[in-house]
C-alpha cells in the first residue's frame, strides 16, 4: 500500500475540480447557464478542443496524486517499508520512461549519443565515436540497418492499436447514445458517422482518434526509443515535456483561484456600494496595477527563497520545496492579475445597480447582501468565466517568461520555461540541440491553441452582445 | 391614377435558418404614388421595419429575399447590382430610423454627416457642398444652422437629431422616403415639430413618404393611404377617410376599440386577447383567427384572400368574400358618452410637499461640486387612497425621478413626503424597510424589469420574503399561485423564466409582484408604453380592475394623455422639475389654463378626426435642468410670454379646491 503525500497545489487542484463539477450539477438545472454551454457542446471547434485539453487535464489529474511508492519485499529494512522518494501516480504509469536515463544528449529517436567519446572496443583498442545509447534501440543489433524499418513497424503497431481503441470507444459512445436518443444501434451510428447530431460526434471522435493514435504510437516509440530525445543529464524530454503539463495547468487554474474571491468581491463592492467603498477598492487596484507585476514577483520568489533557506526543516523533500514555490507563484501572479477582472466587475455592477430589478428588489427592502447575492453575482457570472477562460492560456505563457527569467518555478521543476530556458545554452552549443526547445513548443502550443479556440467558443456562447447578433 | 411610384409584388422575406424560417414578410403587395403619405400601421413583430429593409436590400446577415419584386419608378430593385444599389440608397430612395440617438456617428460633426451624403448622390452640388448642407439644414428647420453644423451629435437634442438625419435623407433628393417610426423615441411636442415638417418637406419637393409607425393618433394626423400589417401580411388597405371612418378587417376595428380615451372612462377598454403569431409556423387558415371575435369555421382551415371592398379599398378576410360585411357591429367609439368619474368617499393617503432632488454635478481634480442638476425642484401633490394621480409630463422633466423619490429609492434633498401619518424623508433602517411594502412600483420595460436568472415564482416571492409575509416556502408559493391567477396568469407560470413570456404577459407579473407585498399606493412607471395597444389595454384594464377591488392608489407617471384620460382622477403637469398645473382630470383635460398643457394637449395626434384642433407648435426643446431659465421655467418656449416672465417663478394660484396652475397670466 502506497503512503499517499497531499502537496498544497494537490489539494488546491482537487478543490478546483471539485468546485467544477458541483458548478456542472448547478449550471444544468439552470436554464440560463446550460443554454450556453450547449451551444459550447453543440460546437465543432468546441467539442474538438474539449478533446485535447481533456488529454492534458487527464494527465495532469493524474500527476497530481502524490505517494511514496512501497518497497519491493527484498529491500525492506528495519520498518522502512515505503520509499522515501515521492512520485506520482504518472510517474508510476510512464516508469519506463522516467528511469531509463542515459548519459547524455541524444537526438529523437537516435540509437547512439550526441557526443563522440572514446570507446573501448573489446580488443583493447580505443576510437572516439558515438557511442550506442544504453536504452535507446538497445534491441537492434545493426541500428545502422533495422533502424528505418523497425521505426516504421513500431509506427504501425501503435497506429494499429491506436485504431483499434478508437473503434472500442466509438462503439461504446454509440451504445450509450443510441439508449438515450432510441434510435437503435444502427441509426445511431449512421447519424453520428454522418455527422447528423446535434452535439458533432463526429468530430469528436475524429479529434479523439488523432490524439489516441498519437499517444499509442508514442508510446510504443518510447518504449523503444526516446522519442523526443534526452537533455543533458540523459533524462528523456519527452518525459519532462509530458511532466511539464501538470505546471503550466497549475499556473493556469490556480493563480485563477486565488484571484477569484478578491477580484469578485472587490469588483461587485466599488460597483455596488460606490462613495467611499469605491474610491477605496479603486484606489487599491490602481496602486497595485501601477507596480511592474515582474518586479513584484521577482520580490515576492526572492523573500520565498529566502525564508525557505531560513526554514529548511520545515521542508521534507525538494518536491514540496518545488511545489511551495509553484504555489506562492500562483498567488504572487493571481495577485497582480486580479485589477482587470476586478475593474470589468466594477462597470457591470455600476450599470447593474440601476437596472429596474434591482430598484424594484429595494423598493420591496430586500438586504445589500441579498441583492448582491440574488441579482448583482449571477448576472456577472459570465465576464467571470469567460475572463478565467482566456487568461488561462495567457498565464501558461506567462509561466514561461518567468521561467525563462528565472523568477517562475523552481528550477528542479520540470515545466516548458525551465525547458525553454536550459535550451538557451543548447541552441549555442555546436552542433545545436534543437529538441528541448521544440518539444516545449509543441506542447506548449497544442495546450495554448486549444485552449484559445476553445474561450472564444465560450465567449460567443455567454457574451450576451454577442448572442444577440448571431 | 397615375402610375405608381413604387409597386411590391408578392414580397417574401425569411429570416433565419432554412429547415425553421421566420416568414417576417409573407405576400405582401402594395403601391405607393407620387407625393402621397403611405403608412404601414401594425404592432411590434408584424414585419413592417422587415418590408422597409427588404425595399432597401438591408437584410440582416441571417435574412434573405424569397420571392416577389419590388419596383421603384421602372427599375427593379431586387435585380439591381449591388453597385448600382448603392446610388439607389439615399439617391432615390431615402430613409430614416426609429433611434435619432444611434443613427448618427459621435465623432463627426452634423455637417460632415450631411455633406457625405451630399457628396454621394448630389453631383451638381459638387462645387458648392457648404451651401447645400447649409440649405438643407435650413430645410429641415434648424435654428442657427451655420453654426449647428460645425456641432457634434451629442450637442444637439434629440428632435434635432432627427431633423439632422432627416436632412441626410433629403440630401439625395428622394423621390420615397421611408420613415420607420421616426417619432416614436421623441416627445410629443417634438412629435408635432418633426410631424408638421415631414408634411411641409413633402409638398414642398412632391416626395412620396412611406410611414411605419404603430401610433394611430400619427397615422390619422399624416397619412393619405394606410395598410394595416398583421403577421407579415397586409390585412387591410384603405383612404384615411375610409380607414377611421368604417375600419373593415376585425383587427383594425380592435385596434380603435383598444384605444384609451375619456369617451370610454369607467368601462373596460376592448382587448385583443393573446398575442400575434409565430411567424415560424405553415398557416393553414387566417393568422388573425385565433385572436378573432367573429371567427367562422372557415378562418381556422381556409387562408383567406383579397378582397376589394371599394375603390382603393380591399381587405384580407373571410367575412368579405362571403359577402358578409354587414355583420361586424359598429365601432363604439361614440357609443359611450364621457361618465362622471366616480368619486368614491377618501381620505388622504400621501402628501407631498415641496419635494427636491437636486443631483450634484462634479467637476476637476478634486470632484469639487460646481452646480446642481434640479431634477426635482419643489413639487406638491396628494393623493388619496383609492384614487390615480397622473403625473404628466415630456422626458426629461423628473417625472421618474418623483416617482422614485417618492419611494425613497433615491433619498430626496428637501422636502417632505408624508405617507400615511409616516414622515417618509425621516424614516430609516428598519422602519423604511417595514413600510416599503406599502408602497410598489411598476416599471415601463418589463423584461429589464425582472432578474432574466430568476424563476417567475421567486421573482414574485422575494417580496414576500424581504417583508416576512408568509412563514415558509410552501405558503409563499401557494400565494404566488393566488396572485398569478389575479393577474390572469396560469398558476404554472411560476416555474417558468420571464423570457418565456410576450411582453404584456411580463407586466402582468410585474404587477403581480407589486401586489405581493399588499401595498396600499403603486407608482407605475409608464407601465404601457413598452406595449403594443391592444397589449395596453390588457393592462390598463387589469390596473383598474385591480384599483376597484383592492383599494389601490396609483401614482401613474406617463405622457401620454389617453391613458391619463382613462385611467386618472387627478392629473399633475410637469415642466422642468416643477408642476405647472394640477387639477381633477376634467379641469384639466377639458380647460388647460396653463400655455404649455394648451401646447401638450394640443400636440397628441387624436384619431378623432371630427374635432381637429388647431396644433400649438411649441418651438425648440426643454432646456437643461443643470441651469433651468430664469423667471418662469416655460418661458423661453411660451407662446404667450410676457416680458414679466423673465422675472420670477410664478406664484401658484389656486383657481379652485382642487386646482393650481403657476402661470402669471391668471394672476392678473
Amino acid at each position: 500500500m502506497p503512503q499517499f503525500v497531499v502537496l498544497w497545489t494537490d489539494a488546491l487542484i482537487f478543490l478546483l475540480l471539485f468546485m467544477a463539477v458541483g458548478f456542472g450539477f448547478y449550471a444544468a438545472r439552470k436554464e440560463h447557464l446550460r443554454g450556453p454551454w450547449r451551444s459550447v457542446v453543440e460546437s465543432k471547434v468546441g467539442v474538438g478542443t474539449m478533446v485535447v485539453l481533456l488529454f492534458y487535464v487527464t494527465i495532469g489529474l493524474l500527476d497530481s496524486i502524490h505517494f511514496h511508492p512501497a518497497l519491493a519485499e527484498q529491500d525492506r529494512s528495519n520498518g522502512v517499508t515505503h520509499s522515501s522518494e515521492v512520485i506520482s501516480l504518472f510517474d508510476q504509469l510512464v516508469t519506463p520512461l522516467r528511469v531509463r536515463q542515459e548519459k547524455t544528449y541524444s537526438a529523437p529517436l537516435a540509437t547512439h549519443l550526441y557526443a563522440k567519446e572514446t570507446i573501448e572496443l573489446p580488443d583493447g583498442t580505443q576510437v572516439r565515436a558515438f557511442p550506442r545509447l544504453r536504452y535507446g534501440g538497445a534491441h537492434l543489433k545493426h541500428p545502422e540497418k533495422e533502424w528505418q524499418s523497425d521505426i516504421l513497424r513500431t509506427i504501425a503497431i501503435g497506429s494499429v492499436k491506436g485504431v483499434l481503441l478508437t473503434f472500442v470507444i466509438l462503439n461504446i459512445l454509440i451504445m450509450f447514445t443510441s439508449m438515450r436518443s432510441g434510435c437503435g444501434y444502427g441509426g445511431q451510428a449512421k447519424r453520428m458517422l454522418l455527422g447528423q447530431t446535434a452535439i458533432p460526434w463526429r468530430v469528436a471522435m475524429l479529434t479523439l482518434a488523432v490524439m489516441l493514435i498519437v499517444l499509442t504510437v508514442s508510446a510504443e516509440l518510447s518504449l523503444k526509443y526516446h522519442l523526443l530525445g534526452t537533455d543533458k543529464v540523459g533524462e528523456d524530454v519527452f518525459y519532462q515535456a509530458l511532466k511539464s503539463i501538470r505546471t503550466g495547468l497549475m499556473i493556469g487554474t490556480l493563480t485563477t483561484l486565488v484571484m477569484l474571491p478578491a477580484a469578485i468581491l472587490l469588483g461587485i463592492m466599488a460597483g455596488y456600494f460606490r462613495g467611499w467603498v469605491d474610491d477605496v477598492i479603486q484606489y487599491l487596484y490602481t496602486t497595485l496595477n501601477s507596480i511592474p507585476g515582474v518586479l513584484l514577483i521577482a520580490a515576492a520568489i526572492l523573500m520565498l527563497q529566502i525564508y525557505m533557506s531560513n526554514h529548511a526543516d520545515q521542508f521534507n523533500s525538494l518536491l514540496e520545496r518545488a511545489d511551495m514555490r509553484l504555489l506562492f507563484l500562483c498567488i504572487i501572479l493571481g495577485v497582480t492579475s486580479w485589477t482587470g477582472l476586478c475593474r470589468l466587475l466594477r462597470g457591470e455592477s455600476i450599470k447593474l445597480r440601476e437596472v429596474d430589478y434591482v430598484q424594484a428588489a429595494t423598493a420591496f427592502g430586500v438586504g445589500n447582501f441579498q441583492i448582491i447575492l440574488r441579482h448583482i453575482l449571477p448576472n456577472v457570472l459570465h465576464i467571470v468565466l469567460i475572463t478565467v477562460v482566456l487568461d488561462f492560456s495567457g498565464l501558461v505563457l506567462a509561466e514561461a517568461v518567468l521561467s525563462y527569467v528565472n523568477i517562475g518555478v523552481d528550477p528542479t521543476m520540470n515545466s516548458w520555461g525551465n525547458m525553454i530556458n536550459s535550451a538557451r545554452l543548447e541552441m549555442a552549443r555546436e552542433p545545436i540541440v534543437w529538441w528541448s526547445l521544440m518539444a516545449a513548443l509543441m506542447f506548449m502550443f497544442t495546450l495554448v491553441l486549444s485552449a484559445n479556440l476553445f474561450s472564444d467558443v465560450v465567449r460567443d456562447a455567454f457574451d450576451p452582445r454577442l448572442r444577440s447578433s448571431r | 391614377m397615375s402610375d405608381p411610384l413604387l409597386q411590391i409584388k408578392h414580397l417574401k422575406t425569411w429570416l433565419g435558418s432554412s429547415d425553421n424560417p421566420v416568414k417576417a414578410v409573407d405576400g405582401v403587395d402594395l403601391e405607393i404614388h407620387q407625393g402621397e403619405t403611405f403608412a404601414l400601421l401594425g404592432e411590434s413583430g408584424c414585419g413592417k421595419s422587415m418590408t422597409a429593409l427588404t425595399m432597401m436590400r438591408l437584410l440582416p446577415a441571417s435574412g434573405r429575399i424569397v420571392d416577389g419584386s419590388v419596383r421603384l419608378g421602372d427599375t427593379d430593385i431586387l435585380a439591381l447590382p449591388e453597385a448600382a444599389m448603392r446610388s439607389e440608397r439615399g439617391g432615390r430612395m431615402g430613409m430614416i430610423f426609429q433611434e435619432p440617438m444611434t443613427s448618427l456617428n459621435p465623432v463627426l460633426t452634423v455637417g460632415d454627416q450631411i455633406a457625405e451624403s451630399v457628396k454621394v448622390h448630389d453631383i451638381a452640388a459638387k462645387a458648392d457642398i457648404d451651401g447645400r448642407v447649409l440649405a438643407l439644414l435650413k430645410a429641415v428647420g434648424i435654428p442657427d444652422p451655420k453654426r449647428r453644423m460645425r456641432e457634434y451629435p451629442h450637442q444637439l437634442s434629440g428632435g434635432m437629431k432627427q431633423r439632422v438625419m432627416i436632412a441626410i435623407a433629403l440630401a439625395g433628393k428622394p423621390e420615397l422616403l421611408i420613415a420607420d417610426e421616426p417619432t416614436t423615441a421623441l416627445d410629443v411636442t417634438i412629435q408635432a415639430q418633426v410631424l408638421t415638417l415631414l408634411k411641409d418637406l413633402q409638398q414642398e419637393s412632391g416626395m412620396a413618404i412611406m410611414l411605419i409607425t404603430h401610433d394611430l393618433g400619427v397615422v390619422s394626423e399624416v397619412a393619405d393611404r394606410i395598410a394595416v400589417m398583421y403577421a407579415g401580411q397586409i390585412v387591410e388597405v384603405a383612404t384615411r377617410e375610409q380607414f377611421f371612418s368604417d375600419p373593415q378587417h376585425p383587427y383594425s376595428r380592435k385596434l380603435f376599440d383598444s384605444l384609451p380615451g375619456k369617451a370610454r372612462r369607467g368601462q373596460p377598454l376592448a382587448v385583443i386577447e393573446g398575442s400575434v403569431p409565430s411567424l415560424n409556423q405553415e398557416f393553414k387558415g387566417c393568422r388573425f383567427a385565433d385572436r378573432c371575435e367573429q371567427v367562422m369555421d372557415d378562418c381556422q382551415q381556409q387562408i383567406p384572400v383579397w378582397s376589394e371592398t371599394g375603390p382603393g379599398q380591399g381587405v384580407l378576410c373571410h367575412l368579405y368574400t362571403k359577402g358578409m360585411a354587414a355583420v361586424p357591429g359598429p365601432i363604439s367609439q361614440t357609443a359611450a358618452s364621457a361618465v362622471e368619474v366616480k368619486t368614491k368617499p377618501s381620505s388622504s393617503l400621501l402628501q407631498v410637499e415641496d419635494l427636491k432632488m437636486h443631483f450634484p454635478i462634479h467637476k476637476g481634480v478634486l470632484r469639487r461640486t460646481v452646480g446642481h442638476v434640479k431634477a426635482v425642484d419643489g413639487v406638491s401633490m396628494e393623493i388619496n387612497t383609492g384614487h390615480t394621480l397622473a403625473l404628466v409630463g415630456e422626458s426629461g422633466c423628473g417625472k421618474t425621478t418623483v416617482g422614485k423619490a417618492i419611494l425613497q429609492l433615491l433619498r430626496p434633498t428637501a422636502g417632505s413626503a408624508n405617507f400615511d401619518g409616516d414622515e417618509l424623508t425621516q424614516l430609516k433602517g428598519e422602519a423604511l424597510r417595514k413600510r416599503r411594502s406599502d408602497m410598489q412600483i411598476i416599471f415601463q420595460d418589463p423584461m429589464a424589469s425582472m432578474n432574466p436568472r430568476m424563476l417567475v415564482g421567486d421573482i414574485i416571492a422575494e417580496g414576500m420574503q424581504a417583508q416576512r409575509i408568509g412563514n415558509n416556502r410552501q405558503e409563499r408559493m401557494q400565494r404566488v399561485e393566488q396572485l398569478l391567477e389575479q393577474v390572469g396568469l396560469p398558476a404554472d407560470a411560476a416555474k417558468r423564466y420571464p423570457h418565456e413570456f410576450s411582453g404584456g404577459q411580463r407586466q402582468r407579473i410585474c404587477v403581480a409582484r407589486a401586489l405581493a407585498v399588499d401595498p396600499m399606493l403603486i407608482v407605475c412607471d409608464e407601465p404601457t408604453s413598452a406595449l403594443d395597444v391592444s397589449v395596453q389595454a390588457q393592462i390598463l384594464n387589469l390596473l383598474k380592475d385591480l384599483q376597484d377591488d383592492l383599494d389601490l392608489s396609483y401614482l401613474f407617471i406617463t405622457h401620454d394623455i389617453s391613458v391619463v384620460a382613462y385611467l386618472a382622477h387627478e392629473v399633475a403637469v410637469m415642466y422642468l422639475g416643477r408642476i405647472v398645473e394640477r387639477g381633477t382630470v376634467q379641469e384639466v383635460l377639458e380647460s388647460p389654463q396653463h400655455p404649455y398643457t394648451k401646447a401638450l394637449l394640443s400636440a397628441v395626434p387624436v384619431v378623432d378626426q371630427e374635432n381637429k384642433r388647431e396644433v400649438i407648435r411649441l418651438e425648440g426643446d426643454m432646456p437643461s435642468p443643470a441651469n433651468p431659465p430664469a423667471g418662469c421655467h416655460f418661458h423661453p418656449r411660451c407662446p404667450e410670454a410676457l416680458p414679466e416672465c423673465k422675472q420670477s417663478y410664478p406664484q401658484q394660484i389656486k383657481l379652485s379646491d382642487t386646482r393650481t396652475v403657476s402661470c402669471i397670466k391668471l394672476d392678473q
